[in-house]
């Protein structure tokens, strides 16, 4: 039966669930497990979010904390999971991929091809991102796109409480690599979640919002802006097809083609900076797949290419809102050749 | 409000957490005489959309909402008043049903107000159900292969007038266990006996639908006392055929686009399969066991040549009771020729805009056919 939970509590279940369901399922990460070790109340924290909180009671040695050092932990995480376990590891802040990329871009992703297929590496990092609470250049970033970017990596950005709890669990039972990416401004998104547990296949769009004039292709946060400028247009009788991608790598690539050949004009929004970014890589598939069905160019609203502003005036105004948005449908909308 | 003259057609509720419908289109024109039944309008809601009908034969004065339009439930959707009536009149009665009306609150709605679904322990299954109405005869509502409760939307709260009606939730299906053991027909219909016994129903009118009629027919043959009638909707049982790439298609399919053309043939008009139950399908299928249980029965209801593995037909006369047959005239999932031929004594009912999913697809006809035989 489902009912009402928030994003961060259909991510603890997710945990929790998989955890009882597969004792290979271990979770390691910064404070994760509450950093004294205690019991009860004394469990602490559960990360930095009290996403893990609770974990340790119920499943003792399948939880670990791990000294602040990124480069060891997500290695230990990669080397566990190449050799029988189903690693859940929490790197805090996605903006610290510098500290242990090689660990993931050049060992977790490349294991499978060049062992001939003979290595899996079922290892998740779930990971916090995006900008819009005051934590400025360092702790604020959406780089999905680099994940994205590399082969044997995949990209899973969910933007509901459902989607959380579903994509969390696929990517706990895939044998590749996931790297799970977290909004912090969703963490309290409440939403209908099934109480038991449950898989969304990857490479599966979702289709949230149905019309026939724009097509709004999406992700994480953005999803509910764009949901936001869509209500809004629907009021003039513009319809938008609102498109959430839900995993970048792998694409659903089918769903944003079939969209857009029905309605010819598209938006693509982005949370993160625009170059080399997941906005222009659909803008680049729409371009080569569906050019002959389109009535006016790709248009993009992405955050500019600048770091994350520390100042809340510069923040706000950094992040695309459903107002951009709504500018950017409308003119597409409205565009003669 | 109560002015003989002038009738209303308000927005139905179509199942238990509808709140509003939108106007799609108005199949009848402004002025036009229409008689009780006929389609006036077709109205969409976030899970589903479907024709509604006129109440009253008359003439349509006034489409009040526009297409488009979202209407909340109970809302006006338009006014039927003899021609003697003015336009300043119907304007008038527009005007104060708009000014007394307050729509229901939709958490509300949702919450405080109705029944809700139950669930009761039957053996080691926890099984779901919703109970409508009171007193009666008491009548039993089951679903079909990966389908739950919500199967009679259009239907469970009509029959409710009067008498108390259960739709439950077979195993392996809504939100009832998934364990359905090994799929059989006749343990389906065992589950059926033992929620029978756990709500203390000595005795039920069950309407079963596909693969539910089997079920409903299993059970009927095996406690005949305990079923007062017997109502096979697009029962599977009655004949070999059966469309073995639905069943299979339905079990396995993962993703938006092999799920929804699967649904497209349940009904007559594939238009009426929305985005919604679309997306309502998947998230049932994506629980844990689902595809376990699905695989299970249908093993139990289709042979490897593609024949079905269920019969009823023969044993249909060892059934003391009365038996109603209903059938949608463009099922494309078991032939409708399948009503053929059966025993003088079984009532057979053709309803001709319907496919797979009469009591959907045509409620009215479907509601008026049940009543005429239910006592």
């Amino acid at each position: 039966m489902a009912r009402t939970i928030t994003y961060q509590q259909a991510i603890t279940e997710a945990l929790s669930q998989e955890m009882a369901r597969d004792s290979t399922v271990i979770v390691m990460g910064e404070d994760v497990m509450g950093g004294s070790g205690a019991e009860g109340e004394m469990d602490a924290w559960g990360g930095p979010m009290g996403i893990t909180k609770g974990l340790h009671s119920k499943f003792g040695d399948q939880i670990m904390d791990t000294p602040i050092t990124e480069s060891a932990f997500i290695g230990a995480a990669v080397g566990a999971a190449a050799s029988g376990l189903r690693p859940v590891a929490e790197l805090m802040f996605s903006d610290f991929l510098g500290v242990c990329f090689d660990q993931i871009y050049n060992q977790a992703a490349k294991f499978r091809y060049m062992f001939g297929g003979k290595s899996e590496t079922p290892v998740v990092i779930r990971t916090m991102y995006g900008a819009g609470i005051r934590s400025a250049a360092q702790h604020g970033q959406s780089p999905y796109s680099i994940f994205t970017h590399v082969p044997g990596l995949k990209c899973v950005i969910p933007s509901t409480p459902y989607d959380a709890k579903g994509l969390l669990i696929q990517s706990i039972r895939d044998n590749d690599p996931v790297i799970f990416f977290e909004h912090k401004n969703l963490y309290q998104m409440e939403g209908e979640v099934p109480e038991e547990p449950y898989a969304i296949p990857f490479r599966e769009a979702s289709v949230v919002r149905e019309g026939a004039d724009v097509t709004i292709v999406t992700l994480g946060l953005m999803v509910h802006r764009s949901l936001e400028a869509a209500e809004k247009l629907a009021g003039d009788g513009i319809e938008c097809e609102v498109i959430d991608l839900r995993t970048t790598s792998p694409l659903d690539d089918e769903t944003i083609l079939e969209s857009v050949r029905a309605t010819g004009r598209v938006v693509v929004v982005d949370e993160a900076s625009p170059r080399c970014s997941v906005a222009t890589d659909i803008s680049a598939l729409v371009a080569q797949h569906a050019f002959d069905a389109l009535k006016a160019p790709v248009t993009m609203v992405t955050a500019p290419h600048t770091p994350v502003p520390f100042a809340g005036v510069l923040e706000d105004l950094y992040i695309p809102d459903a107002a951009k948005i709504e500018a950017a449908v409308r003119s597409v909308a409205g565009y003669t050749r | 409000m109560s002015d003989p003259q002038i009738s209303m057609l308000i927005m139905p509720k179509w199942g238990m957490t509808m709140t509003e419908g939108r106007v799609v289109k108005w199949l009848v024109p402004e002025g036009a005489n229409v008689a009780a039944g006929d389609e006036v309008l077709d109205v969409e809601t976030e899970k589903i959309a479907n024709a509604v009908e006129a109440p009253v034969t008359g003439v349509l004065r006034r489409h009040v909402a526009g297409e488009g339009q979202a209407v909340p439930v109970s809302g006006l959707l338009a006014i039927f008043a003899d021609p003697a009536v003015t336009d300043a009149e119907v304007d008038a009665f527009v005007e104060g049903f708009l000014a007394d009306f307050t729509p229901e609150d939709a958490d509300a709605g949702a919450e405080a107000e109705g029944p809700a679904p139950e669930s009761v322990q039957v053996a080691d299954r926890s099984i779901r159900y919703l109970k409508l109405g009171e007193g009666g005869e008491p009548v039993l509502l089951i679903h079909g292969f990966g389908g739950d409760q919500n199967a009679w939307l259009f239907n469970h709260e009509f029959l409710s007038a009067g008498r108390t009606v259960y739709a439950l939730d077979l195993p392996g299906h809504g939100g009832s266990s998934k364990d359905v053991g090994d799929g059989t027909v006749g343990v389906l219909a065992g589950v059926v006996a033992g929620f029978m016994d756990a709500l203390e129903l000595g005795a039920a009118h069950v309407v079963g639908h596909s693969l539910g009629g089997a079920v409903a027919a299993e059970l009927a043959l095996a406690e005949p006392g305990r079923v007062l009638s017997l109502t096979l909707v697009s029962s599977i049982g009655l004949g070999s055929e059966i469309n073995g790439e639905f069943v299979n298609g339905f079990a396995r399919g993962q993703r938006r686009g092999e799920i929804k053309p699967v649904l497209e043939v349940l009904f007559a008009d594939p238009t009426l399969v929305t985005r919604r139950l679309v997306e309502d399908v998947l998230r049932y299928k994506r629980l844990d066991g689902v595809d376990e249980a699905l695989a299970t029965i249908a093993a139990s209801m289709v042979a490897d040549d593609g024949t079905q593995k269920v019969a009823i037909r023969d044993r249909l006369t060892d059934y003391p009771g009365s038996v109603l047959v209903i059938r949608g005239a463009h099922d494309q999932i078991v032939p409708p020729g399948h009503a053929d031929g059966l025993p003088e004594t079984v009532r057979t009912e053709i309803v001709d805009v319907a496919g797979h999913m009469p009591m959907m697809e045509s409620p009215t006809e479907f509601n008026r056919l049940l009543l005429d035989f239910l006592p």
